[in-house]
């Protein structure tokens, strides 16, 4: 069987997930010997126009970059979405909560109107083409994606968790951040980070996303409980899923 | 016989971002030669209107995913200026050991995985694995050592979460910092052996000087990446972070629809060679004999010799946290809860990216909620300068073949060590 032809191509977004993808270190060349890498911009001279694995990061913010992706979703067999911001938009959709014209006038100020700086809402890429595989977070977890990586060239369909990172953080035993009067967005949240940042001492900010079918009752509860109201809550569920379907569910 | 260039290197590679090399010359004239950068803007300083002054930092960090730990010390300096905050010895330490990780993970990331191929002939490091494995494995292992200390100081590699106003969400336990003690004295020999690595390499670097104006932070009592005011080769005088918009003076120029920066002259450059530059005097001794034997020295204007600065700096902060690792341990790490009480007001943070200067700043309502930013990113003050040495150095190489001006101008941008993500303030450029 020959090699996946594999290539990394990215948008409006901070590279961080294709750090974390060199930072596997000694681990990435393991990853890579089953693959065959033809493009990938920040970390190799190569460039290729055909591929059987697209790995995506970033989200789409021009007319011109969806005309980009769908070229790349026509070459590729299999096109993964790398990172939250280009599996849900991430921190780039909080742009949508303002006017395109705003937004342009509070960055450039009077230059905020000449043509090319054109911006349109962030979408995330299923709101362009069709994904065949997310890889959550931001940053993504580098083990995740080393084993998702292993997956696809092995022709295995990989488990992405769809349980709240609460139940890693439990299991890290941690004191749940709500005793400390936070506001944790643990309760909604896709798990697979292994509940890092609750463990370093900081409440979640939902960088993967929600879990399918967040159990909005439940975060209800917790915020009664603890004498938050929904508000506080949709607050913070801003910044990673601003215009997401579940954040116009927590109401 | 008439000799044509056309260089038109578009989304140059081993570069974190989008940027463009553009020239065109025939018979030795010059027709066009610009650097553009036509990375999608994202609109941060727009995005964190109306959010808490506790979620900015989460925000903001991602403009860079290779300086996240920067960003969220100058977004955070500024939020404690604004706030009135003054943090203890103890946070304004480990925070100084925490960014320090950073350095050295950008560093060894850039000079090992991104420059290295350049002057060893190849097009990635992966080819390197088998052609150099020993200048591979240094490379690897300092990459990571600064990689595990950000996640066991920072809470994560990338996008830390322990650093927030008025102290840490938690602290590194004195066995920790104990353990990073032992690691960092064994990676010197390491760093060593990549400072021999990058002399045996020297005499690739192309010898290219330019009067340049260097701008970095400036403290009088150690070499600094965290505190002091803003210096620069060109005046004696510090000027204060609460004033950077009148060091950067950000501006449209007609050939490029990018904000560039410049202050005493048409350009200015930030960086490892602005610090060194400006600060080499106060070198620890490991790091002032790293640059003696590298050759580097105070007043160097050769824009390649970045690269050579970063090895020197990367002995810098491993010699000067071993220093601080001392003092904190001889005082005892005591437990701290950073409490803060929002209020009104408008404040400006700075810190030294690996890649230069980086400003934040904020103004927040009684709330604490954010009602208006500003960032200005070091690429965005290198902008102009490239541009600059691209115009001095073109037509000293002008008779050389396509392909070695092509490379020799990637290696230029290289060297600045761009971090286009980070530049919020770019624009989309139109191609030739």
């Amino acid at each position: 069987m020959d090699k996946p032809r594999v290539a990394i191509f990215d948008f409006a977004c901070c590279e961080g997930c294709q750090l974390q993808i060199v930072n596997l270190e000694e681990e990435l060349l393991d990853v890579l010997s089953l693959v065959q890498p033809v493009e990938w911009r920040e970390a190799i001279s190569d460039q290729s126009d055909t591929y059987d694995i697209a790995i995506v990061e970033g989200s789409i913010t021009r007319p011109g970059d969806e005309e980009k992706l769908r070229q790349i979703r026509s070459r590729a067999k299999v096109l993964v979405a790398l990172g939250a911001c280009a599996t849900m938009g991430g921190v780039n959709k909080l742009k949508n909560n303002f006017t395109m014209e705003d937004v342009r006038r509070e960055v450039y100020g009077k230059d905020g109107s000449m043509p090319h700086l054109d911006t349109a809402p962030t979408k995330a890429l299923d709101e362009v083409v069709k994904v065949d595989l997310k890889i959550h977070g931001c940053p993504i977890n580098n083990k995740e994606f080393a084993y998702i990586l292993r997956c696809l060239a092995l022709g295995k369909t990989p488990a992405i968790p769809n349980y709240p990172v609460c139940v890693e953080c439990k299991m890290r035993g941690n004191v749940c951040r709500y005793e400390y009067n936070e506001i944790c967005l643990g309760p909604v949240t896709r798990a697979g980070c292994d509940a890092k940042c609750p463990s370093a001492g900081f409440w979640c900010f939902g960088c993967r996303g929600y879990v399918d079918d967040p159990n909005v009752q439940a975060a209800r509860e917790v915020m009664e409980h603890y004498g938050k109201t929904m508000e506080d809550l949709k607050g913070r569920l801003l910044l990673f899923n601003s215009k997401q379907e579940a954040t116009e569910n927590v109401k | 016989m008439s000799k044509t260039i056309d260089i038109h290197v578009h989304h140059i590679t081993r570069v974190e971002g989008h940027g463009n090399i553009v020239l065109r010359a025939s018979d030795g004239r010059i027709e066009k030669l610009e650097w553009q950068v036509p990375e999608a803007p994202r609109f941060f300083e727009a995005m964190v209107r109306g959010r808490s002054f506790e979620d900015i930092q989460t925000i903001v960090s991602r403009i860079c995913g290779i300086c996240s730990v920067t960003h969220s010390f100058s977004c955070i300096k500024a939020i404690e200026d604004a706030m009135g905050i003054v943090v203890s010895e103890q946070t304004d330490k480990i925070r100084m050991l925490l960014h320090y990780s950073e350095q050295l993970e950008s560093h060894s990331l850039h000079v090992g995985y991104l420059v290295a191929p350049d002057l060893l002939g190849q097009k990635s490091v992966v080819p390197l694995v088998k052609s150099h494995p020993d200048v591979v494995k240094t490379v690897i292992k300092l990459h990571r050592t600064g990689n595990q200390w950000m996640e066991a100081i920072g809470g994560r590699m990338t996008h830390p979460v322990t650093i927030k106003p008025g102290g840490f969400a938690s602290l590194p336990t004195e066995q920790y910092l104990r353990e990073l003690k032992k690691t960092l004295e064994g990676i010197v020999p390491d760093l060593k052996a990549l400072a021999e690595v990058v002399l045996s390499l020297a005499p690739k670097l192309p010898a290219f000087d330019r009067d340049t104006e260097y701008v970095a932070l400036v403290d009088p009592t150690h070499y600094s990446f965290y505190h002091g005011g803003i210096g620069s080769t060109d005046t004696k005088d510090l000027t204060p972070v609460r004033k950077f918009e009148s060091v950067v003076n950000e501006y449209v120029t007609a050939q490029s629809t990018a904000k560039w920066c410049k202050w005493h002259r048409d350009a200015f450059a930030v960086g490892s060679l602005a610090r060194f530059n400006l600060n080499a005097d106060l070198l620890l001794p490991l790091a002032a004999a790293t640059a003696k034997k590298l050759g580097l020295k105070k007043g160097c204007c050769n824009p390649y010799m970045n690269n050579v600065a970063q090895v020197v700096e990367s002995v810098q902060v491993v010699e000067h946290s071993l220093q601080i690792i001392d003092e904190l341990l001889t005082k005892g790490i005591q437990p701290e809860v950073p409490k803060v009480q929002p209020r009104e007001g408008e404040g400006a943070g700075a810190v030294e990216a690996p890649r230069g200067i980086l400003f934040h700043r904020y103004a927040f309502d009684k709330k604490g909620h954010c009602i208006r930013a500003n960032c200005c990113i070091p690429t965005n003050q290198n902008h102009a300068n490239i541009q600059k040495d691209f115009e001095a150095l073109v037509p000293q190489i002008i008779g050389r073949p396509q392909e070695e001006i092509r490379l020799l101008l990637e290696m230029l941008v290289r060297a600045y060590d761009p971090c286009i993500s980070c530049s919020t303030h770019y624009l989309d450029v139109k191609f030739v």
